[in-house]
């Protein structure tokens, strides 16, 4: 491995704007791409704006755009990356700039607000505990890994080039939903909302967003795809349908 | 004044962990006010980083858990000097605090009867760790931040408090600024409590993130609160080693819950040399046995990998001392040795330790199913803080309260793994309902703007001193290097001394640092805000070690290796005296009730 590397990170500038700026750190063996944005802090740029908490890929800070793909910095490792040329650094473009390498991701706080929370059902213990099949979670443990980083909000093109954040929630919140959904102590109901707030017509499944989760969770076959199965087949089969006008 | 604005509440919660989130629940839900100011985004908290689990005694795996057995756990694991009354309160309110999760969406792994799965783990006798796979702390911090948006409590993310504000010697407030664009703001409360997390960044190896700052700490010594054992650090034994850039990374407990066994180069079990006398009857007598107790054999005892952390700490110390260490420094933590006997090992460990496997996949390229790890200490955790009222978590200043690592008292001399999460969620909990009736039955108290002003003046220095003052960043190194080579794992009063005067150095370059251009999201300034704290704190920790002149619990000192009877009759406090100096003393343990040691003595066989 080369022992000094070429780091082009996206400056801003205050009052709006910005462009790329060269930094040349030494480099070593095991390090990932926040451990140079860090060292670049330390000793060139004590500026230089960057989220970062865990390092290890368990609570989503760090999300940026390495070569223009959307990663955590934290667990993009620099044999990963080619050092012959310089690593582009950008902060994610689907949300406003805040500073550098830092974005304003207060939208998505705001979303999860508006997703109908946990309603559960009678306990089955008189304790008010549940019984609930480790089989009959599974699927939503999967979901349950989101660490919010909200890199597959940043390459879905629903928001990041067709800016639909008033209609449209984006993959986090359909796991988020998809998880409260099949959750078997929930009672509330999101399906309506899924078609009518959530935009979930928007998605056309390109599954950019399962391309991108660092947690690897199957974002568009396991939430998206069977929120929209459930939102067909209460709206659009005509024997769901029927079945609703008679009740 | 310059500040941008001045937020009103009753409660004001400063830190957005378990604990800071459990206190906005418990008081939003008593109808009060709720401030909730966080130093990240909300959900970001050092408690995504807990993976083992929350000790609870729900007894779902083993019925014969109970209260008095968790209890009887914690203050044997604390070495007796916990404060026995929070110890107790904490083991008889854990299994309310862990079921209530679920009906706020918590999906913890499952028994095959459909009740909350829980693991074995050091130090407690039975399985009581509620878990899910080794992300617990990730799915505790989402179920109460989702639990908490719904409920009308107003979250100041991406702000860090400078100050405490006091009327008359009462809690008031506080002022902050916050990241984005470098505003101060006040915000004027009637009670305020501290959910600050830990102080591992005094450290150089650390599993600690860039939050852990002992701000809590510093902020209510400033107001004239004690700290309370602040001797007592717990340094995990498996952080990671290898590669540089990741060391001291967490490496879950859970390993050696789930079967995994410590190494040295030559391969030899080594933990099995030296098991302490008062876990012998409760530890395996050889390797098969140990197999069977993770295996969820109930007449089995368990591994010696299983001993307190502070021991295994040291015994891995040991072995790198001598000579027997891996490539890297540390240990082998081999789990890929249980495909001896189970025919689907690969795919059990993928599916109890996922994000194990991920982590060094991704960042050692390594393969814990085939290759064994390598581990060494990591400063994990603090059992030392802000002194508080166990029923209440009240400190000895009037309406400023704490829960969860920045308080002191369950933990005594060293925490056992797990008890970390319910801790925050049982104290943070009390801490939200005491604040709210001290909030009801107090009026809203005066804000010193002097006194934030002073605190702005301060805090601002650096920018006045621009390039020609220190590097934050350089003086926050050398502290770490300090503190982790002379006040470390192992202690004596020579190195300890040493570390007192370089102490003393470094608030003389603090008083120096420098930092240049704007206040927007700034992380030079940030961390010369961070580095006065961590200079408190470490202090703190350098002088009551000093003080303890015996080995108990994460307080090991090599002038003084045994623990002495002397010692555990009382804990040891600091307090700002009125020149500004730091004042230790020792506090005597009140007498336990008859039942308490009942309890004791009933575990005891």
């Amino acid at each position: 491995m080369k022992d000094r590397a070429t780091f082009r990170i996206w400056r801003t500038q205050q009052g709006g704007g910005g462009g790329f700026r060269d930094y040349t750190t030494a480099v070593s063996d095991g390090m990932v791409v926040l451990d140079a944005v860090h060292r670049i802090q330390a000793e060139q740029a004590p500026d230089l704006a960057v989220r970062w908490n865990c390092k290890a890929g368990k609570c989503g800070s760090c999300s940026a755009e390495v070569n223009g793909r959307p990663r955590l910095m934290c667990m993009t490792r620099l044999s990963q990356v080619n050092l012959d040329e310089p690593v582009t650094l950008e902060p994610m473009r689907a949300f406003p700039p805040i500073k550098d390498l830092v974005t304003d991701v207060s939208w998505n706080f705001a979303v999860k607000k508006g997703i109908r929370k946990i309603t559960p059902r009678t306990p089955d213990a008189p304790d008010g505990t549940f019984r609930v099949a480790q089989r009959d979670v599974d699927r939503i443990q999967e979901f349950r890994k989101c660490i919010e980083c909200f890199l597959c909000q940043d390459v879905c093109h629903v928001l990041r080039e067709h800016k639909k954040f008033d209609e449209f929630i984006g993959p986090r919140f359909f796991v988020y939903a998809a998880q409260l959904e099949m959750n078997p102590i929930d009672a509330a109901d999101r399906i309506p909302d899924m078609k009518e707030k959530a935009g979930i017509g928007y998605c056309n499944i390109t599954k950019c967003c399962t391309k991108v989760c660092p947690e690897h969770i199957h974002i568009t076959d396991n939430a998206i795809i069977p929120l929209k199965e459930r939102v067909v087949s209460r709206f659009y089969d005509p024997v769901t349908r029927l079945l609703h006008m008679l009740r | 004044m310059p500040t941008a604005s001045t937020y009103t509440y009753d409660v004001l919660v400063i830190g957005a962990g378990g604990a800071g989130l459990r206190a906005a629940i418990e008081a939003a839900n008593a109808g009060v006010s709720v401030g909730l100011i966080c130093k990240s985004l909300l959900g970001k908290a050092h408690t995504v980083m807990a993976e083992g689990g929350m000790a609870a005694a729900l007894a779902n795996n083993d019925d014969r858990d109970n209260w008095k057995v968790h209890f009887a756990d914690t203050m044997r694991g604390g070495q007796y000097i916990n404060n026995w009354r929070m110890a107790e309160i904490h083991a008889k309110e854990a299994p309310d605090r862990v079921r209530e999760l679920e009906g706020w969406g918590a999906v913890f792994d499952r028994t095959r009867d459909g009740r909350i799965n829980q693991r074995n783990f050091g130090g407690h006798r039975y399985p009581r760790l509620a878990h899910v796979g080794d992300r617990t702390g990730l799915e505790l911090i989402r179920t109460l931040q989702d639990h908490t948006i719904y409920l009308g409590v107003t979250v100041h993310m991406e702000h860090t408090v400078i100050e405490l504000l006091l009327d008359g010697g009462r809690a008031a407030g506080a002022v902050g600024y916050d990241r984005e664009r470098g505003r101060f703001h006040i915000f004027a409360a009637k009670t305020v409590i501290l959910a600050t997390g830990g102080a591992g960044r005094a450290y150089k190896i650390t599993s600690n993130s860039w939050e852990g700052t002992g701000d809590g700490h510093a902020l209510a010594y400033r107001a004239g609160a004690e700290l309370m054992d602040m001797e007592f650090i717990q340094f995990h034994p498996t952080g990671m080693v290898w590669p540089p850039s990741v060391r001291g990374i967490l490496v879950t407990e859970g390993v050696r819950g789930e079967g995994g066994v410590l190494r040295n180069r030559e391969g030899r079990r080594f933990m099995f040399d030296d098991i302490p006398d008062n876990y012998k009857p409760q530890t395996a007598s050889d390797a098969e046995e140990g197999w069977r107790y993770t295996q969820g054999d109930k007449s089995a005892r368990r591994p010696p990998e299983l001993l307190t952390r502070d021991h295994v700490a040291r015994c891995i110390n040991r072995e790198v001392k001598a000579g027997r260490g891996s490539p890297h420094g540390g240990v082998f933590l081999d789990i890929a040795w249980i495909k001896e006997k189970l025919p689907n090992a690969e795919e059990h460990i993928k599916r109890k330790l996922p994000s194990m496997y991920h982590q060094f996949k991704e960042l050692a390229d390594l393969d814990i199913t085939k290759e064994p790890m390598e581990v060494g200490p990591t400063t994990h955790y603090i059992m030392g803080g802000i002194r508080v009222d166990a029923d209440s978590q009240m400190s000895t200043v009037p309406g400023l309260f704490a829960a969860g690592e920045c308080a002191s008292g369950i933990n005594g001399a060293n925490r056992l793994g797990g008890n970390s999460l319910s801790d925050l969620i049982v104290f943070g909990k009390r801490a939200g309902e005491y604040a709210s009736q001290y909030a009801r039955a107090n009026g809203q108290p005066r804000i010193d703007e002097g006194a934030a002003d002073r605190a702005i003046a301060q805090s601002l220095a650096p920018f006045d001193r621009g390039a020609e003052g220190e590097n934050p960043y350089n003086v926050q190194q050398d502290l770490q290097d300090a503190m982790q080579r002379l006040v470390g794992i192992v202690r004596n009063e020579a190195e300890m001394r040493e570390a007192l005067g370089r102490i003393r150095d470094f608030n003389e370059r603090a008083a120096r640092l420098g930092a240049e251009g704007h206040r927007e999201y700034h992380s030079g300034w940030h961390t010369s805000i961070d580095v006065r704290n961590l200079l408190s704190v470490s202090e703190a920790i350098t002088l009551s070690a000093l003080e303890r002149k015996e080995s108990r619990g994460g307080h090991f000192r090599e002038d003084y290796p045994e623990k002495a009877a002397e010692f555990g009759t009382f804990n040891i406090v600091v307090k700002q005296a009125r020149d500004g100096s730091m004042q230790v003393s020792r506090v005597p343990i009140p007498p336990m009730p008859g039942d308490l040691k009942q309890a004791i003595e009933e575990q005891k066989t």
